[in-house]
């Protein structure tokens, strides 16, 4: 036994000198030695592969069809005064005192039992489902055995991502923390390939930017092409290493948790360092929490009230290759860095768009909606109105007061009483 | 995650639910998934509070009655295992009564003959969102009830009063001022209750 081990360290020792010469040296001058896109592309090969395996064992159809839509249910688009017209068409009309019928009911039983088989909002903050499978547990699903090779092609799978990935990750991960270069090494520590798009729209000093939000992996995608200042909470434990340690390469701006109730101390400290025209650009995430990466939600509209130009930014990751999505009431921090780091990769498009300013009569919330549906069209995403704050906390009562409003102005006419 | 809710749901349970709702089987394991991912208390049963965190589902006019309809009273051992929760079983049963009617459809053996998509048992799903205390009657007092959670503060209330007593009087045949199930039925019989009542799975 002793034996095995005596020869096993050396053996160790020389396979990690390998490593860090290979991939953290170049890394750190920013010089590609072209094995990430060689990886890249035997991956890429190997899950067409595993796919085309999958499609002829089950039936082929099936996945077809999956693939057409991935939601379970069609939903009804018509509006609340479109269908109960339908539902009242065959009673007469009686415009005396009212218009109410008892069939009235269905409509709101039946979208009612449509949200609870699926709704827009809660799915967002889950994982996205997968139409084909890419070899992790973690996104199985729907899949079930299917054959042989696929299970072993797996099992080398989860020994190459734990015992080879996991620990060069690791090592690099943890030996270069402080620099403006930590950054490139984490990207490349992900196997993250970003692709850039529309370079010449990057944000520039006293500007800010804005991004639809992810996972906490957003900041190090954009910080790998220009240097941001952050804004954010002061948090304890890893996050709080992590934001110390940025503190001596940008100047950033760091709230305390008391502060950040106060809006108006908020805005007035980003005003200044917006209007400051030496300072980096500001990065803000302003739906406030992680989605999915399937729908852009409601953007709040702080960020938005403080002028200065907005610089939307687009990011959207391939889930192919690996689930991006920081599911924070699911997963710590630490459990979420273990899963990126045994993903087979982070592939990701970033796709930086024109300048945008408040335009005359138009308020926070109206521009808000307007940079927002611009970053949901470049990205392919859904473009909702629904709060992402609503991953933690209960919907307000006007929206069910809106709803109750629209149905009683078809029971008494537009001439109501108030 | 998704591989080990499916996990939990055995075949025979499958089977048996096939059987009673008539859904198929991969409907049955994506709702299961969905049964699962609203479940956040991990109990494999869902409250009442569960279904409220539907956004969509919580704005709602008629919400609550629709969450009620989950629970049926008195604790039928086979859907709830508590007066206040409701498990998988019970939650297909349920939904089983929005299936669409399909043209061709073979009565399945089950115990009640009439499968749970029928259009009576769609227009009982209906009647019992305006029934609260179940007892087979639409009263006056419970028309109003229901009047209000839909209209919400924008009417007053005699003028729903009189909404409610005039759909009472139109539907009443028996002059007990109460809507009984065979009134309601003979009301809504020229609406198309299989179509209206029914959501369109894709698969």
């Amino acid at each position: 036994m002793e034996g095995f081990w005596a020869v096993f360290f050396p053996v160790l020792r020389v396979w990690f000198t390998c490593l860090v010469v290979l991939i953290m040296l170049p890394a750190m001058f920013g010089i590609s030695l072209g094995i990430t896109e060689t990886y890249m592309k035997i991956l890429l090969k190997t899950l067409e592969w595993a796919t085309h395996r999958i499609q002829r064992a089950s039936r082929a159809e099936e996945i077809l069809k999956r693939s057409a839509s991935n939601g379970l249910i069609q939903r009804n688009d018509s509006s609340l005064e479109q269908e109960i017209e339908e539902l009242r068409r065959n009673r007469p009309k009686s415009a005396e005192r009212g218009d109410f019928t008892l069939s009235d009911v269905l409509y709101f039983s039946t979208r009612g039992i449509e949200s609870i088989v699926e709704d827009d909002v809660t799915q967002r903050f889950t994982s996205e489902e997968l139409v084909s499978w890419n070899l992790l547990t973690r996104t199985n699903n729907n899949f079930q055995y299917i054959s042989l090779r696929l299970t072993v092609l797996w099992g080398v799978g989860v020994v190459v991502r734990y015992c080879i990935l996991l620990p060069l990750r690791v090592k690099g991960w943890l030996s270069e923390l402080v620099h403006l270069m930590c950054y490139r090494i984490c990207a490349r520590g992900l196997s993250a390939t970003i692709h850039y798009h529309n370079k010449q729209n990057r944000p520039k000093r006293g500007g800010i930017c804005v991004a639809n939000h992810t996972s906490p992996i957003d900041v190090v995608i954009l910080a790998n092409d220009g240097c941001y200042a952050m804004v954010g909470q002061v948090h304890g434990g890893l996050m709080g290493v992590l934001q110390r340690a940025m503190e001596r390469s940008c100047p950033h701006i760091w709230f305390e948790r008391a502060e950040m109730r106060d809006r108006h101390l908020v805005t007035q400290r980003l005003r200044d360092h917006v209007n400051n025209k030496t300072k980096l650009p500001i990065l803000i995430f302003p739906e406030g929490t992680c989605i999915n990466n399937t729908s852009v939600m409601m953007f709040k509209k702080g960020s938005f009230e403080i002028g200065g130009t907005i610089y939307p930014v687009a990011i959207k990751y391939d889930p192919q290759f690996g689930d991006a999505f920081w599911n924070s009431s699911k997963y710590s921090m630490v459990s979420y860095l273990l899963r990126m780091m045994t993903s087979w990769a982070i592939v990701c498009n970033v796709w930086y768009l024109p300048p945008m300013t408040q335009e005359e009569g138009e308020d926070a919330v109206q521009f808000a909606n307007r940079v927002k549906s611009t970053i949901a069209q470049q990205g392919g995403l859904v473009d909702l109105a629904w709060d992402g704050g609503l991953k933690r906390a209960k919907v307000k009562e006007s929206f069910k007061e809106q709803q109750q409003k629209k149905y009683s102005h078809m029971v008494v006419g537009d001439d109501s009483s108030d | 995650m998704g591989s080990r809710a499916s996990s939990l749901l055995r075949e025979e349970d499958i089977e048996e639910i096939k059987k009673e709702t008539g859904f198929s089987h991969s409907q049955i394991t994506r709702l299961y998934s969905r049964f699962h991912s609203l479940d956040k208390g991990e109990n494999g049963a869902l409250s009442r509070e569960d279904f409220q965190r539907i956004p969509e589902l919580a704005i709602n006019p008629l919400g609550d009655r629709i969450i009620n309809a989950f629970f049926p009273e008195g604790t039928n051992k086979k859907y709830t295992a508590r007066e206040d929760q409701v498990n998988f079983r019970g939650f297909m049963r349920t939904l089983a009564h929005f299936r669409p009617v399909e043209d061709n459809e073979k009565n399945k053996d089950l115990t009640s003959g009439e499968p749970l998509n029928s259009r009576t048992n769609k227009l009982h799903f209906a009647f019992q969102l305006y029934d609260l205390d179940r007892d087979d009657k639409i009263s006056r007092d419970e028309l109003l009830q229901v009047l209000r959670m839909m209209v919400g503060v924008n009417i007053s209330d005699e003028q729903l009063g009189s909404i409610a007593d005039r759909t009472i009087q139109e539907a009443d045949t028996n002059g007990d001022m109460c809507i009984s199930f065979s009134e309601f039925t003979k009301v809504l019989e020229k609406v198309d209750v299989e179509q209206k009542m029914s959501i369109r799975f894709l698969h």
